[in-house]
């Protein structure tokens, strides 16, 4: 089964945090990311994975007159927090993919003391059962 | 690479042009050819590479075609007859080597660059579907239907399988040094730690440019493109940090540089300058040996390298151009007369690479706080995860270096 993890950052100045770190707790960031990275995919439950660049970048697009793109600038200043990047991984149990999560969750921050962002979690739709009955 | 699967891309574009040749249709040999290429990494290594292995290819990709023109019989009656009468001609003599020919074909300015450089790498690179999904990061069924979209736009465009008519080959020559480039940068701007698949695509822009280089000899463009490749391919270990991060030419550790690809870039380039007729790929080129040549960053020829940009910024109006000639001129005559450049380049406003060049410069001079505002300002901008790290990190070491108020 597919479960897609969705990591939250919190919405701060619209920009990641991780700008405002010393170097030593941003490799350590990064250094841990790169592990579970390789660690998902030593296991073979790597379908994939993205950060995504920060929402000062973000822009709200809606169909317009004639179905021509309506393109909204962002920060969008209502938002508490903002997805920073997602995981899909294939696995056998919920379990598993809880656990997953629970281990991006606790990324180091400033000082090497975890983040503990939130992750959703949701399992992505899959093909019809091969036989019925 | 197995020394097999080397001989199977080098033999590729030969195979498929005599194909096309035989058979008219592209889109169909093209995946004849295919099929044969795939066919040989089953059977070579049980029967053993054949005496004439270019022949062996050529009868499978031709049997096959055969096969599916018959079983369109019904339909496709007259096709298949003419297809039998070709086929019982005697093999024709040797024939030249097509790889010309298929690169014009491929890198046709009515193909969207993606596209492009899709079916370069396989119709003339000999990649599988698979192979060049992988280097692209999207799945295979993606890249198969990108791949069989440009053949049919070669096939409605009325794209003929031969050489451009000498008054348009210039113009062609450049599309087709252009999707090498692009092939080049893909492979090389992602080549971080441990992805292969996508530095293999460097490799094969190499290959695919050296092949050009081989049918082209003298032409000065093409030699400068193979120069600027390996003159930059040189310092690929050397780009990146052990957290992934980017490491700029200024700070890398110079005893990783290939030094076999220098000197065979720095020959061809210096050969090439001395046959006249001047391109912007050369300079580059010209500029990429400046650096490599020197051993410490301390002793690059910084006067020289303005200079090159002198001649190259009259010669195109592309802002990238602007932007490195304004870090020449700062690294000659100061950081104050770069800033000064930058506030006058045009087409690059919200691009990260303006501000980077910003803070660095802002930092040889040895304003800090501008320096953080800028490198920050670009690590937002910025796409590439590497170069995000190095900018980040970069506005962290100047911060741990200012007293807090």
């Amino acid at each position: 089964m597919k479960y897609m993890l969705m990591m939250n950052a919190p919405r701060g100045t619209g920009d990641y945090q991780i700008n405002q770190w010393p170097r030593a707790d941003i490799e350590a960031h990064i250094d841990f990311m790169r592990n579970l990275n390789k660690d998902l995919h030593a296991a073979g439950e790597f379908v994939a994975g993205e950060g995504l660049t920060p929402p000062g970048q973000a822009k709200l697009v809606r169909a317009g007159k004639n179905g021509a793109a309506v393109v909204t600038d962002g920060p969008f200043a209502e938002a508490k927090e903002f997805l920073a990047g997602y995981w899909i991984v294939d696995v056998d149990t919920p379990q598993r993919a809880y656990a997953i999560a629970a281990r991006a969750s606790t990324a180091p921050g400033p000082g090497g003391v975890p983040l503990n962002l939130v992750l959703e979690v949701r399992e992505v739709m899959s093909a019809p059962p091969p036989f019925d009955g | 690479m197995t020394a097999s699967e080397d001989l199977l891309r080098a033999l590729a574009p030969q195979v498929l042009g005599a194909v096309v040749r035989r058979f008219g249709d592209f889109a169909a040999a093209e995946d004849a050819v295919q099929e044969a290429l795939f066919a040989a990494t089953v059977r070579w290594p049980e029967l053993g590479v054949p005496d004439d292995p270019r022949a062996w290819l050529i009868q499978v990709a031709a049997r096959r075609l055969t096969d599916q023109l018959r079983a369109d019989l019904a339909r496709r009656r007259r096709e298949a007859i003419v297809v039998a009468e070709q086929l019982d001609e005697a093999p024709s003599a040797p024939e030249h080597d097509d790889t010309l020919v298929l690169l014009f074909m491929c890198c046709h300015p009515a193909l969207t660059p993606s596209s492009a450089i899709a079916l370069t790498l396989r119709a003339v690179g000999g990649l599988t579907t698979a192979e060049i999904a992988n280097a692209f990061l999207v799945p295979e069924a993606t890249m198969a239907q990108r791949i069989s979209r440009a053949k049919e736009r070669i096939r409605s465009s009325g794209v003929a399988f031969r050489l451009p008519a000498p008054d348009e080959r210039r113009a062609r020559l450049s599309a087709v040094l252009h999707v090498l480039y692009l092939i080049f940068s893909e492979g090389y701007v992602a080549s971080v730690g441990e992805d292969l698949q996508r530095r293999d695509l460097a490799n094969e822009a190499i290959r695919l440019t050296r092949a050009l280089h081989h049918a082209l000899p003298q032409d000065g463009e093409v030699a400068g493109l193979l120069a600027l490749m390996l003159l930059t391919d040189a310092r690929r270990s050397a780009r990146t940090g052990p957290h992934g991060e980017l490491i700029p030419l200024a700070e890398q550790d110079r005893a990783l540089w290939d030094r076999r690809a220098i000197a065979e870039g720095v020959a061809l380039i210096t050969a090439t300058l001395s046959m006249g007729s001047i391109g912007s790929y050369q300079l580059q080129a010209a500029i990429a040996a400046v650096h490599d040549e020197a051993s410490r960053a301390e002793d690059t020829d910084w006067q020289e390298i303005l200079a090159l940009y002198g001649v190259l910024r009259r010669m195109s109006d592309n802002p990238m151009v602007e932007l490195n000639h304004a870090i020449a001129a700062a690294m000659v005559h100061g950081p104050g007369v770069g800033l000064d450049l930058l506030q006058s380049i045009e087409g690059l406003a919200g691009h990260h690479r303006l501000d980077a060049v910003r803070a660095h410069l802002f930092e040889m001079a040895g304003e800090r706080e501008s320096a953080i505002e800028h490198y920050l300002s670009a690590a937002s901008k910025t796409t590439s995860i590497p170069e995000r790290i190095y900018l980040t990190t970069k506005a962290a070491d100047l911060r741990a270096r200012i007293p807090l108020p």
